[in-house]
């Protein structure tokens, strides 16, 4: 009796350590895609950047702002043109999309960042803008100069 | 109270930066301005970027400083959801009307750069900020939307972003929850260029908008504010403001 009853219990232990293992192996790591090409390289090295970019956009931040240092190595946008790219659907991942080369790190880690608030999350070259109001306020403004023009 | 001191310790500045002149040669105050400074070189004192506006060129209908402003922040539909009165405008045309004569004056109104900003006395977290060649900023990292600067400003000149904003210029990062305000076009002036309003103003061949540095005593602007004078819009606060108008 005593026997059957260990052989059930060991049995039961077994099976409650098997599953927190099996749950921890379907642990999503994040996937960032690394820009390709020859003699693509970080402006620091990997293991400095993964640990310090925080600080470098940080001091960057102030230099620019305050002293208008506008130097590109240390700065959010040349960050973001080398590693915000298309997908292979042609489209631009958004900065709360898992995609984003930020926020796949971000969002694993549980670390919310504020720079996208104010910051564009893609290169500029994938933003399109419309140059059209401008345009036609222009042709407006010659229109009304004229009749002011002819007012006098 | 903090006014004199604030007089006081101006005037002892200005004596200073008068001898300081003196002993420099002519020659090198030009060439430290004529030039765009490296990028990775700090703005300096030396200079205090201002603009001279006059109002005699300034056409009622013409809106091209206006229009150049909204296209070089990308302000034109940045904010759908936002009311006309909420919308951002970093410069607005306003009109005078004399009472007694009924004469109609127009003249671009925007952030003007004073030298003792109210904005940066009466903010609580210090995102309001002077750099050090005059221009009148907001860290936008550091302000909390308070709004207290827009009040305090005479000149109506700050907005605050109700809306949240995506895909802003590389220029001009703004978002929702911030205050912002007309930045002189602190990103181009630090490349060499001239403010997109003046460049605009010039472009049309209006030439009713100046910009230079009213430090330097040979500066085009300086030259044209000796000559015909460069008034202050509200000259009873004692701001000195950076940026002056002609024609008023």
């Amino acid at each position: 009796m005593t026997k059957r009853f260990l052989r059930i219990s060991l049995i039961l232990t077994g099976l409650i350590l098997l599953f927190p293992l099996q749950g921890m192996a379907d642990t999503p790591l994040p996937s960032i895609s690394l820009p390709e090409g020859e003699g693509v390289k970080c402006v620091e090295p990997v293991d400095d950047i993964r640990r310090n970019h925080m600080n470098y956009l940080l001091h960057q931040r102030d230099k620019t702002v305050y002293e208008g240092i506008r130097t590109e190595k240390h700065s959010l946008a040349n960050c973001i043109d080398c590693h915000v790219q298309p997908n292979e659907q042609g489209v631009v991942p958004a900065h709360d999309d898992k995609e984003h080369f930020c926020n796949a790190c971000h969002e694993y880690a549980a670390v919310q960042i504020d720079c996208f608030g104010c910051h564009a999350d893609r290169p500029q070259k994938f933003i399109k803008r419309n140059s059209q109001p401008h345009a036609l306020q222009q042709q407006l403004n010659e229109v009304l100069m004229a009749k002011e023009m002819g007012a006098h | 109270m903090s006014d004199q001191i604030n007089d006081s310790r101006r005037n002892f500045l200005s004596k200073a930066a008068i001898a300081g002149s003196i002993t420099l040669a002519p020659g090198v105050l030009l060439h430290q301005t004529a030039h765009a400074k490296p990028d990775d070189q700090a703005v300096s004192s030396d200079t205090r970027w201002g603009m001279l506006i006059d109002t005699n060129k300034c056409a009622k209908s013409c809106t091209g400083c206006v229009d150049a402003c909204n296209e070089e922040f990308d302000l034109i539909g940045s904010m759908p959801k936002s009311s006309e009165a909420q919308k951002t405008q970093y410069i607005r045309k306003v009109t005078l009307v004399e009472k007694q004569t009924k004469h109609e004056t127009s003249l671009p109104m925007l952030c003007q750069h004073c030298e003792s900003p109210p904005c940066v006395d009466v903010c609580p977290t210090g995102a309001s900020f002077k750099r050090v060649d005059g221009i009148v900023l907001v860290d936008k990292h550091i302000c909390i939307g308070c709004r207290y600067c827009m009040m305090a400003c005479p000149y109506k000149a700050r907005s605050f972003v109700h809306e949240a904003i995506e895909n802003q210029t590389l220029s001009a990062p703004r978002g929702k929850g911030t205050v912002e305000s007309c930045t002189m076009c602190v990103h181009r002036v630090d490349n060499g260029d001239i403010p997109a309003c003046v460049e605009a103003c010039t472009a049309d061949n209006h030439n009713a908008m100046f910009f230079g540095d009213l430090n330097d005593p040979d500066s085009e602007i300086s030259r044209e504010m000796k000559k015909h004078g460069g008034k202050q819009i509200r000259a009873d606060l004692n701001l000195n403001t950076g940026v002056r108008y002609q024609g008023l």
